[in-house]
């Protein structure tokens, strides 16, 4: 039977039945003889239908439930009617039918006990026959497209087989060869018993778990959250590797962290007798880490409340281990790996020239190190080779850099990476490396020896240009309220310079005036550099961050005085230097006053009443408005003059030498000649 | 970073120093709820704050049942009263990218266009508009640039289904302690650009379900080179901060659920990072 033939022939058949589905006693005559023609003409079996006839059950469910919803056409027989719909012609329906008839029940008549009681069962529906022989064909015409489509008959190993064996029907109760069913039933579940190579686990026993774990916590929309649950199964199984191998023990870092932080708050015996002395000496060096990150808080700058807690512990260790007097929390710098916490801390009088002197003595012992291994080297070289034409160069000389508690050095800098690992003492800055800091711009690793990869070339290592940086930051930043400080009255006010003392009459200004006006603020971290032995421009760079450009072109050595108010600080284009805020308008009455730098952003200061605190928070890079533009390589040496001794000449020919000789020789014949003529006159 | 979980989240990312005082905090407590009421968003995402000369911004995104759809964006300046920004278009972003300096803190404030970018100026004058970018402009489009650049999320926080919406993968449980120290294991959170290219043999780890973004490992400068990442807080969270966006700080606690990203910045891209590694 051709496949487009048949679909002719179906198609026609489809809207007489749906004026016929309304009432099947409509066709009384038609129906009841197409249903007999049906069951009585079985001879003409064409392969192709047997899976039409194999589910004649399920069919008649069908066609029940389609007479249920008799009034809705559109949805009657979803299956056949998609192709089927556009080729409607008027053919009558009987003549359809009959024209079916012979090849629909092709199907064994030893299958058909289930049809038989059909019409009996329900005499009064004879259309629901005819529907339910459609519905049949549909089937048989869905079964052979997929038989057609792709897969061969089922072979025996494969979970499917049995199930395409006539008479059998998964849907179908009452199946006379049992066997075949147990068969299929077989094949079916010990595919389903497959035990993955991968996990271990088989559908079967999942299946099964998955089901009593819903039925035993029946969730909502468990259709929804199937893939979550199966998941879920699986994960809850997992078992325990039987292996000989054993897994090592992996001890997260978070374990050692802690231990590094519990360290922090077990006290240390011989600890009271420190404080003791700190009672003694006044002041306590401690700073009060917490009070300051409240202040800061109000204005949304800080660490978390635990992390300040660890710095707090961290720097009464730095108290306890070395001659603190003042102690402050300076900041945060951030690095590409980890991070610096530093510590600005002035050492003890007498302490300090001590280390110094133990400085000194190892520097000077690593110059004559130094020295010896050149000498060495040197000796080794002359009796090797000739001794190299020297470098008329000289090195401009070096500046000297301030001395320890003056200027730049006037504090000592503590870092540590996290709070609980060691203290690292920085190196004190030199002129050289700041100058070369504000040429380059580079990220931090948090690895003090890490070298600066820069041009120009940076004179040390990552923990000198973390030092140049906190120099500059602080000479830019560190500001107080005016008036907090004053120069000392007994001194000259050339000495003056570089010291100051508190102001005990300070008056704290309102905070609405210190919000509202710059000028209530003035810089206390100013390095004041006066050098008037070695004036270079570098001398001047040196001096001063704020006004570099401006500075660059002055020749004469001019620090900015420490106390200069900040409102003096120009801003950079159309951005001013500094932004104050007051850090609540809904409280006024307790709010603070908060000052953030745009120069060096991360640098934040408050102030509120007599207090006053700086601090910054950043990655220690000064803001530029302009991109950074990396210096250029100096320019190219200049050539050698080429004059005629040093080029090089063409080789005389022979002839040439011939020539010259000839010439020589005439020249010298004349002279003779006429040393002759003059020794004949004489 | 999602409302909800705010105030532990910025403990989290705290370690840059940057976070809000108590009084915005408690302001966002109020109002993000608020927010999510009235616009009737599905999830609520405090996005961070612009740093102006005279003033900040504060951002805020909303959410609606496709997560990877554009997010609406609000923003304020007291934490309280929000205002919707108009999703940012091509032109805005090609103009933003060329006004330089700090944002000033004023919505109104209009960047001249006659300095920056003659060509559009004449276009505008043309068209019979004034040659300036108004701040807000250039607010909507620095959002959407840094969220492009670096908006990210752990691998596997997010699914795509079948129909192409994108949701919060329910298995999510946090990447490895292992996972959370690699840049392959975090996605960019926006449109993927290159994700056809890839050879066969990176394709076939992918899941297509969960690898539908781009990873953080083709970031450029290649490697390590724009992002920092580090364990903080004793090695119990994984943070990384953007060195392009300097401010941008994602974290994420391995082994949970938590993650999100929060930015704390002037808005200007760092270019000098070339120079700085």
């Amino acid at each position: 039977v051709p496949g487009p033939g048949r679909a002719a022939l179906r198609a026609p058949s489809e809207p007489p039945a749906r004026p016929a589905r309304g009432k099947g006693r409509s066709e009384p005559a038609c129906a009841p003889d197409t249903a007999p023609t049906l069951l009585t003409r079985p001879s003409a079996a064409p392969g192709w239908l047997r899976g039409s006839i194999s589910q004649p059950p399920q069919d008649l469910h069908r066609a029940q439930e389609r007479r249920g919803r008799a009034g809705r056409p559109g949805q009657h027989d979803k299956r056949g009617v998609g192709h089927r719909a556009p080729l409607s012609t008027s053919a009558p329906r009987p003549e359809t039918r009959r024209d079916k008839a012979p090849r629909a029940p092709g199907a064994r008549h030893s299958m058909d006990p289930s049809l038989e009681p059909d019409p009996s069962h329900e005499p009064h529906s004879a259309y629901a026959e005819g529907a339910y022989a459609e519905g049949a064909y549909a089937e048989g015409a869905y079964a052979e497209d997929a038989y057609e489509g792709g897969h061969g008959p089922y072979q025996p190993h494969e979970p499917g087989y049995g199930l395409d064996q006539p008479g059998y029907s998964p849907y179908e109760d009452e199946i006379p060869d049992a066997q075949a069913r147990m068969l299929a039933m077989k094949n079916a579940k010990a595919y389903l018993l497959t035990t993955s190579t991968k996990s271990g686990l088989n559908l079967y026993d999942h299946l099964a778990t998955i089901l009593t774990k819903i039925l035993d916590e029946q969730p909502a929309n468990t259709v929804d959250i199937i893939e979550t649950i199966s998941q879920d199964v699986k994960w809850a199984q997992f078992r325990k590797k039987m292996d000989t191998l054993r897994d090592e023990h992996l001890i997260p870092p978070t374990f050692e962290a802690a231990e590094k932080c519990k360290a922090l708050f077990i006290k240390e015996a011989g600890e009271e007798e420190h404080e003791e002395l700190d009672e003694e000496m006044g002041e306590p060096a401690l700073p009060n880490v917490m009070e300051t990150a409240f202040y800061f808080e109000q204005a949304g700058i800080g660490l978390s409340k635990d992390e300040c807690y660890y710095i707090f512990l961290a720097f009464k260790n730095l108290i306890s281990v070395q001659p603190i007097q003042t102690c402050r929390f300076w900041g945060k710098i951030m690095g590409l790996e980890m991070n610096y916490i530093i510590a600005e801390v002035q050492l003890r009088e007498g302490e300090e020239e001590e280390e110094e002197r133990e400085e000194e003595e190892e520097e000077t012992v690593a110059e004559e190190e130094k020295e010896m291994g050149e000498g060495e080297e040197e000796v080794e070289q002359k009796e090797k080779e000739p001794e190299p034409p020297k470098s008329t160069y000289k090195p401009p000389p070096e500046i000297p850099k301030e001395a320890n508690g003056t200027g730049t050095n006037k504090y000592v800098y503590f870092v540590c990476n996290e709070p609980g690992k060691p203290w690292v003492k920085l190196p004190p800055v030199t002129p050289a490396q700041i100058v070369c800091a504000r040429q380059i711009k580079k990220f931090f690793t948090g690895r003090l020896d890490a070298p600066i990869v820069s041009f120009p070339p940076f004179p040390g290592n990552e923990a000198n240009y973390l030092r140049a940086q906190i120099a500059r930051i602080s000479a830019g930043t560190h500001v107080s309220p005016t008036g907090f400080y004053q120069f000392p009255e007994d001194e000259e006010e050339e000495e003056g310079g570089d010291t100051y003392e508190e102001n005990p009459e300070f008056e704290p200004p309102a905070v609405a005036e210190m919000v509202e006006s710059l000028a209530m603020w003035a810089h206390h971290g100013r390095c004041v550099w006066i050098n008037p032995a070695q004036k270079s421009e570098e001398d001047e760079e040196e001096g001063e961050e704020e006004e570099e450009e401006e500075e660059e072109e002055r020749q004469e050595e001019t620090g900015q005085p420490l106390l200069t108010l900040i409102s003096e600080d120009e801003g950079m284009k159309n951005i001013p230097a500094w932004t104050a805020q007051a850090s609540t308008n809904l409280i006024p009455e307790y709010s603070i006053a908060i000052l953030q730098s745009n120069r060096w952003p991360g640098a934040y200061a408050f102030a509120s009443g007599r207090k006053f605190e700086n601090i910054y928070f950043g990655w220690g890079h000064k803001y530029n408005p302009e991109s950074h533009t990396p210096a250029l390589p100096p320019p190219a040496e200049a050539e050698f003059p080429s004059e005629p001794g040093i080029t090089e000449a063409a080789d005389p020919t022979v002839e040439e030498e011939l020539a010259f000789k000839a010439a020589q020789e005439e020249a010298l014949a004349e002279a003779e000649e006429e040393e002759e003529e003059e020794g004949e006159d004489d | 970073m999602e409302a909800l979980s705010l105030p532990a989240a910025l403990s989290l990312v705290a370690g840059g120093g940057a976070g809000l005082s108590p009084e915005l905090r408690a302001a966002l407590g109020a109002s993000l709820p608020l927010l999510q009421r009235d616009y009737r968003f599905e999830r609520v995402w405090f996005w961070g704050c612009i740093q102006g000369v005279r003033g900040a911004y504060y951002i805020a995104q909303g959410l609606g049942p496709d997560r990877a759809a554009p997010r609406s964006r609000l923003y304020s300046l007291n934490c309280l009263d929000w205002s919707l920004l108009t999703p940012a278009t091509e032109e805005m972003l090609a103009l933003a990218e060329e006004v330089k300096g700090r944002f000033q803190g004023d919505p109104s404030f209009e960047y001249s266009l006659a300095e920056i970018n003659p060509e559009a100026a004449a276009r505008l004058v043309q068209s019979g508009k004034e040659p300036v970018m108004k701040e807000e402009a250039r607010l909507i489009a620095t959002i959407e640039q840094i969220d492009r650049a670096v908006g990210i999320v752990p691998r596997g926080a997010f699914v795509k289904t079948p129909l192409g919406s994108v949701h919060e993968n329910r298995h999510f449980e946090g990447l490895s302690l292992v996972e959370a120290k690699k840049l392959s294991s975090y996605f960019h959170f926006t449109e993927p650009t290159n994700l056809k290219n890839k050879t066969l043999l990176e394709k076939a780890d992918l899941d297509p379900s969960t690898d539908f973004l781009n990873s953080l490992e083709h970031d450029i400068p290649q490697g390590k080179g724009s992002w920092s990442i580090q364990l903080e807080k004793g090695g119990s969270v994984v943070v990384l901060r953007s060195l392009l966006w300097l401010g941008l700080t994602f974290y994420h606690v391995p082994m949970t659920k938590q993650f999100g990203y929060v930015y704390f910045g002037t808005g200007e891209k760092n270019l000098d990072l070339p120079f700085m590694l």
